[in-house]
């Protein structure tokens, strides 16, 4: 699996990455930032107000050096310098200001953007997530919404404000000299075609240089992962060689991406002074054939300098800004998708049963569960569970089961045997509705599954699967991931009835030993028996165990089968298994081949049949 | 640090070297530019001097011309220097790791490695790359600027004596409060993505017990402190610019004042005074420049010692004192009271006195719990690990007197977490002999049990695995993996649970195999089913890193109670943990 060490793995995403929509982006994206639209404005107001003073700023130049320093009028220049002054601070108030509303807005956009990814994340079919990977999920909140604060933080607002500090400072130039500016304007256009050329092929170096680091990226993380192998088989040499070349490949086309990338600045910079140059002679010769004034020459040429500024700033922030757009757009569709369809209105609650067997709802678990109709009336849960005619498939065109039929008598012990993919998950993900049927009905107690709510569905299913997951947090918080309410006494009593007390005091905190990184102190099966005791304390009327026991070994699982058979007690359960042994005393055990139930029956009929369960049982098939 | 990396520079210092002198080059020409524009005010147009103004203006444009020749000069020797040092890095680290023993990759952890020889060199091929572009023109152009200054006049350049301290302070004391903002910025950060990564990983158990609402308000809690500590750290960030700006625009201001008299005076004239402030820019946004790249180092630094970590790591096994003719004569293995632990720190042992001798040729099986250290033990016979005490010897001799290539050679090893790589079936199998003709590959995967399926699979040798072997079922992938280790032709085949996912039967099948077709090899299975086990010469069982009791089936079966309770345990449920 890619994940985890997916984080942050990769160059620096270079923003070379066009937005499919740009308008319909960003309109979302305003969305979100147009909740602080009063702030937005005095933003906005700032902008201006800033720009007015950088360009305002360098205007009075041309006033302080004609009428104040050259005829030495000390009165005029103190006012004028006082001016100035006050000018500067209130453009670096402006600045501050602007910046800093900023930082708040684009904190409070990215934290909402992540608010409402996560929550719409919960909301997602399962199906969404077995067809993204979770390096590409967690990239939407490391990569993508990173981008947009960083934008947000710091590029869009310079960008603003360059593009009115430009428009400011061009018009000033007109106004100064329309001659001169003709000049200007030559070697703008020299600046334009030069973004445009260079930034076309580094973007095709880039996307060069982005496929050969997949490459070495790819390679490392196999060869790493392999690496005990390597060593084994003396494969060290041959290793070193498959890598040597995809690092010089990288190496070349990095060199080259990064090459154009780099000339960028230079090559701006430099038009600039080019531009500044050619003012200087222009602006000399206006000066002796057409007596232009000496003061608005300098402050023209204070003028050049700032005028390639912005053209340099937004032709780097551009890429940054599509990216962040881009980026955007990836999380838009994620929270465009639609989440899990509910329209169950049967819910599940807690009842007293009376002596003559009327039901009354009640606070804590009474006598059992009932699903309670929209009507109000009350319906007792047993657990009975039965498929007809299912057909299913997680792709469309490729169907996994094909018209199956079943039923689960409630208190029975159910089992489903036979190879991988031959659709014994599958059955139990349509139980609790992680996926939707096709055609056929499933039924719970005689409810159409569709009409309970899920989250009641769901809460009376209690689920061990096949690989255990725990979080970061302690025994005890695992443990109590079952029933959030539960009290000490419930959870070690989950615990014991796992068989899992032993080992958790043994411990050298024993309940309150921290666990991090998915238990990964702990070994398969300690941390397989807390996924039982997580069951245990969530204590719901059917449990389904997804090979629960798998890497427990024989010795270990005969020492837990009390603890199972305890919690199977009076509870219709589902079990899948690939070792036979678990299955043996089930009531019915359906053997799956291909999407279909080809033999049923208890543990002796099976044999007696002779067929596929018989060849298991005896040996002489494989299960894969 | 630098003395360390520096080596990794080697055959491309001169492009380091160019680089570093183009970008400084750039920097001092675009120095130069305003100086020149203010001899044209200054001097030639009062005068009126139009040759002079046409040739200075000329000269402006060429100094430009050169100045981009520079820095694009500069661009593309800092990428080939700064890539070439990345390249070499990440080669440097790979290799390394090829001699790493088990014990090493353990030390790092397999994911440490990999964001080693990823992220980490990216960002010192990055750091190398832009350093040469900014941390030499940001020092260049202060200098530069700060001379150019003093040279149009000592007086004035007296404001610099107050403005570069000022501005220094101002941004010593904004970044030293950030610093510790950011880093608590990271936690945070690493702190949701942690809740978001255990989401996707336990998405089921979050549906199954209907967590989505807990699982929103824990996120929404790191949320929260992630957005808190955002505000914070950035917003101290910005008061850098307007500070800048603020000192920028006041010595400005000053040097006006004090400049405006000597104009008057004619000692200074205004051209030169504009180009003046032109130079105050240029030092103090250098000062601000080589101060933030300076905060960015610090985080290169960490990555830096990272990469060294792995490059000074010691090879826990080396050839060391390996005679490089000594050939493993035939497959018997003597452990003479060896006793080994994992972490030399800790106090229990791993394994305990073991004293076990295997004749040539025997089949020997081990039997025992999960965490009995049957791995352990056999992981010593190929010198993946050392025996700390006591000696294990192969075909007679110590392991260390044969090259680990030549041992492991000999000693071929299925590993219990065992992996198939992307490529070919051929090109997988041929690991074990790179010069395997068809018919030797076809005659392993027959030992194997292996060449029925590869038959039946489209492509047969040649179809693609797909990465990790993703294409075959387990059972499939396990005989590929013994196939391959077969082909090696070894004197000792070491199977670590390496049939747990075939059937009973195909099982069977590969040990009657091993028995005609391998008769001279050594065997020595792991197993967890005794019947994998049962008609093996010797079957050992383990119990808690020692070797409880060992004999043949009907010798254990009579007096060893942990051999009787495991056959029990498996009889009662049929022997088919398939």
């Amino acid at each position: 699996m890619a994940n985890g060490r997916g984080m942050g793995r990769g160059p620096n995403r270079h923003g070379y990455q066009k937005p499919k929509n740009m308008g319909k982006t960003v309109a979302n994206l305003m969305r979100y930032i147009g909740r602080s639209k009063w702030l937005l404005l005095v933003v906005a107001v700032c902008l201006v107000l800033y720009s007015a003073c950088t360009v305002g700023g360098s205007f009075l130049l041309k006033t302080l050096v004609n009428d104040a320093i050259v005829p030495g009028d000390y009165v005029l220049l103190a006012k004028l310098l006082a001016l100035m002054a006050l000018i500067y601070v209130a453009g670096a108030g402006f600045s501050f200001t602007y910046s800093r509303i900023m930082v708040h807005v684009s904190q409070k956009t990215s934290f909402a953007l992540r608010r409402d990814l996560f929550a719409k994340m919960q909301t997602l079919p399962l199906s969404f997530f077995d067809t993204h990977t979770h390096g590409e999920l967690m990239s939407r909140y490391t990569n993508d919404i990173e981008t947009i604060t960083e934008i947000m933080n710091n590029g869009l607002a310079n960008m603003i404000s360059g593009i009115l500090t430009f428009v400011g400072v061009v018009a000033m130039m007109l106004y100064l000299s329309p001659v001169l500016f003709l000049v200007t304007l030559l070697c703008l256009g020299l600046m334009l075609l030069v973004v445009m050329t260079i930034g076309k092929r580094s973007r095709m170096f880039f996307a060069r240089q982005q496929q050969d680091i997949g490459a070495v990226n790819g390679y490392i993380e196999e060869m790493i992962e392999g690496q005990k192998v390597i060593k084994v088989f003396n494969h060290e040499a041959k290793a070193k060689e498959g890598f040597g070349v995809r690092n010089e490949a990288y190496r070349r086309s990095a060199t080259a991406a990064q090459s154009f990338a780099g000339s960028m600045m230079p090559a701006m910079g430099n038009i600039s002074h080019i531009n500044y140059a050619l003012t200087c002679c222009a602006g000399a010769f206006l000066s002796i054939y057409m007596g232009l004034d000496l003061g608005s020459l300098v402050v023209y040429l204070q003028y050049v300098r700032q005028v390639s500024q912005p053209v340099t700033m937004i032709s780097q922030q551009v890429n940054n800004l599509l990216a962040a757009i881009a980026g955007a757009e990836r999380v838009f569709d994620i929270l465009e998708l639609p989440g899990e369809v509910d329209q169950g209105d049967v819910t599940l609650v807690h009842v007293r049963q009376s002596a003559g067997g009327g039901l009354t709802e009640c606070e804590s678990r009474g006598d059992g569960w009932a699903w309670k109709m929209p009507d109000g009336t009350l319906t007792l849960l047993r657990g009975d569970v039965r498929f007809n005619d299912v057909v299913f498939s997680y792709v469309p065109g490729k169907e996994i089961l094909h018209g199956i039929s079943l039923y689960a008598k409630p208190g029975q012990k159910i089992a489903f045997v036979g190879s991988t993919g031959a659709g014994k998950t599958t059955i139990t993900n349509l139980i609790n509705r992680f996926y939707e049927i096709q055609s056929g009905t499933i039924t719970y107690d005689g409810i159409d599954v569709r009409r309970i709510e899920k989250d009641s569905l769901r809460r009376s299913l209690g689920i061990v699967l096949q690989d255990t997951h725990l979080f970061t947090g302690t025994i005890a918080d695992n443990i109590r991931y079952g029933k959030l309410d539960a009290t000490d006494e419930e959870v070690v009593a989950a615990a014991k009835l796992a068989n899992a007390d032993a080992f958790i005091r043994h411990l050298p905190k024993g309940y309150d030993t921290f666990l991090t990184d998915d238990g990964g102190s702990l070994s398969q099966g300690e941390r397989q028996l807390l996924a039982i005791a997580r069951a245990a304390v969530a204590d719901p009327p059917v449990l389904i165990l997804d090979e629960a026991t798998s890497s427990i070994d024989t010795r270990t699982e005969k020492l837990i089968e009390k603890g199972m058979d305890r919690l199977m007690a009076g509870r219709t359960v589902f079990v899948i298994a690939h070792r036979l042994s678990t299955v043996r005393n089930a009531k019915a055990i359906m053997v799956l081949e291909l999407g279909e139930i080809i033999e049923r029956g208890d543990h002796d009929d099976l044999i007696a049949q002779g067929g596929k369960y018989y060849q298991l049982y005896t040996g002489q098939m494989e299960l894969s | 640090m630098i003395r360390k990396l520096w080596p990794y520079t080697a055959g491309y210092r001169k492009w380091i070297l160019l680089g570093a002198l183009c970008s400084g080059a750039e920097a001092v020409f675009e120095l130069i530019l305003p100086l020149m524009m203010a001899t044209i005010v200054d001097e030639y147009i009062p005068l009126g001097d139009t040759s002079g103004i046409l040739r200075h203006g000329l000269l402006m444009v060429l100094l430009a011309l050169v100045s981009m020749a520079l820095g694009v000069c500069a661009a593309f020797f800092s990428a080939r220097a700064g890539q070439c040092f990345g390249a070499n890095l990440r080669d440097a680290q790979y290799s390394r790791i090829q001699d790493y023993a088990f014990r090493n990759i353990e030390k790092f952890s397999t994911a440490s490695l990999i964001t080693r020889l990823t992220t980490d060199c990216n960002t010192m091929q990055m750091t190398l790359m832009m350093s040469l572009r900014l941390l030499v023109r940001a020092p260049v152009m202060l200098v530069s600027a700060l001379v150019l200054a003093i040279g149009i006049s000592l007086q004035l350049s007296r404001v610099f004596l107050v403005a570069l301290p000022l501005l220094a302070v101002s941004i010593f004391l904004i970044l030293s409060t950030v610093a510790p903002k950011f880093r608590l910025l990271q936690e945070r950060t690493d702190d949701l993505n942690l809740t978001v990564q255990e989401n996707l990983n336990a998405v089921r158990v979050v549906k199954s017990f209907v967590r989505e609402d807990f699982e929103n308000q824990k996120f929404e809690g790191r949320n929260l402190a992630l957005r808190g500590i955002s505000e914070t750290a950035f917003g101290r960030v910005i008061f850098a610019m307007p500070t800048m700006m603020l000192i920028t625009y006041g010595t400005i201001i000053a040097v006006m004042w004090y400049g405006a008299p000597m104009v008057q005076s004619g000692a200074l004239e205004v051209a030169l005074l504009t180009t003046f402030f032109t130079y105050i820019t240029q030092v103090l946004m250098s000062l601000m420049m080589v101060s933030m790249m300076l905060m960015m180092l610090t985080r290169s630094v960490a990555c830096g010692k990272r990469i060294i970590e792995v490059l000074e790591e010691k090879p826990d096994i080396t050839d060391e004192g390996a005679d490089p003719s000594a050939r493993v004569a035939d497959g018997s293995i003597d452990f003479d009271h060896v006793w080994f632990k994992y972490n030399t720190a800790s106090e229990a042992w791993n394994l305990e006195d073991v004293d076990l001798h295997i004749q040539s040729g025997q089949t020997v099986g081990i039997i025992g719990a999960t965490g009995s250290a049957k791995s352990t033990l056999v992981q010593l016979i190929p010198r993946l690990y050392e025996a700390t005490r006591g000696a294990v010897r192969v075909g007679g001799r110590p392991v260390g007197d044969y090259t680990m290539e030549h041992l492991r050679d000999s000693c071929a090893m299925v590993l219990q977490k065992n992996t198939l790589f992307s490529g070919t079936v051929r090109e997988n199998l041929l690991w074990g002999n790179e010069a395997a003709t068809d018919e030797e590959i076809w005659a392993a995967c027959r030992a194997a049990c292996a060449d029925e399926f590869i038959h039946r699979l489209p492509g047969g040798l040649d179809m693609d695995l797909g990465q990790g072997g993703v294409n075959v079922s387990g059972g499939q992938k396990q005989r590929l993996c013994i196939a391959r280790a077969i082909l090696k032709k070894p004197k000792v085949l070491i199977l670590d649970d390496s049939t747990s996912a075939v059937d009973t039967a195909t099982d069977a099948r590969i040990r009657a195999a091993f028995r005609t077709q391998l008769p001279h090899t050594t065997k020595i299975i792991i197993a967890q089913r005794i019947i994998s086990v049962m008609d093996a010469d010797l079957i050992v069982v383990m119990d808690d890193g020692r070797i409880s009791d060992m004999g043949t089936h009907d010798e254990l079966m009579a007096r060893s109670e942990i051999y009787r309770d495991v056959y029990q345990s498996q009889q009662e449920g049929a022997n088919i943990d398939g």
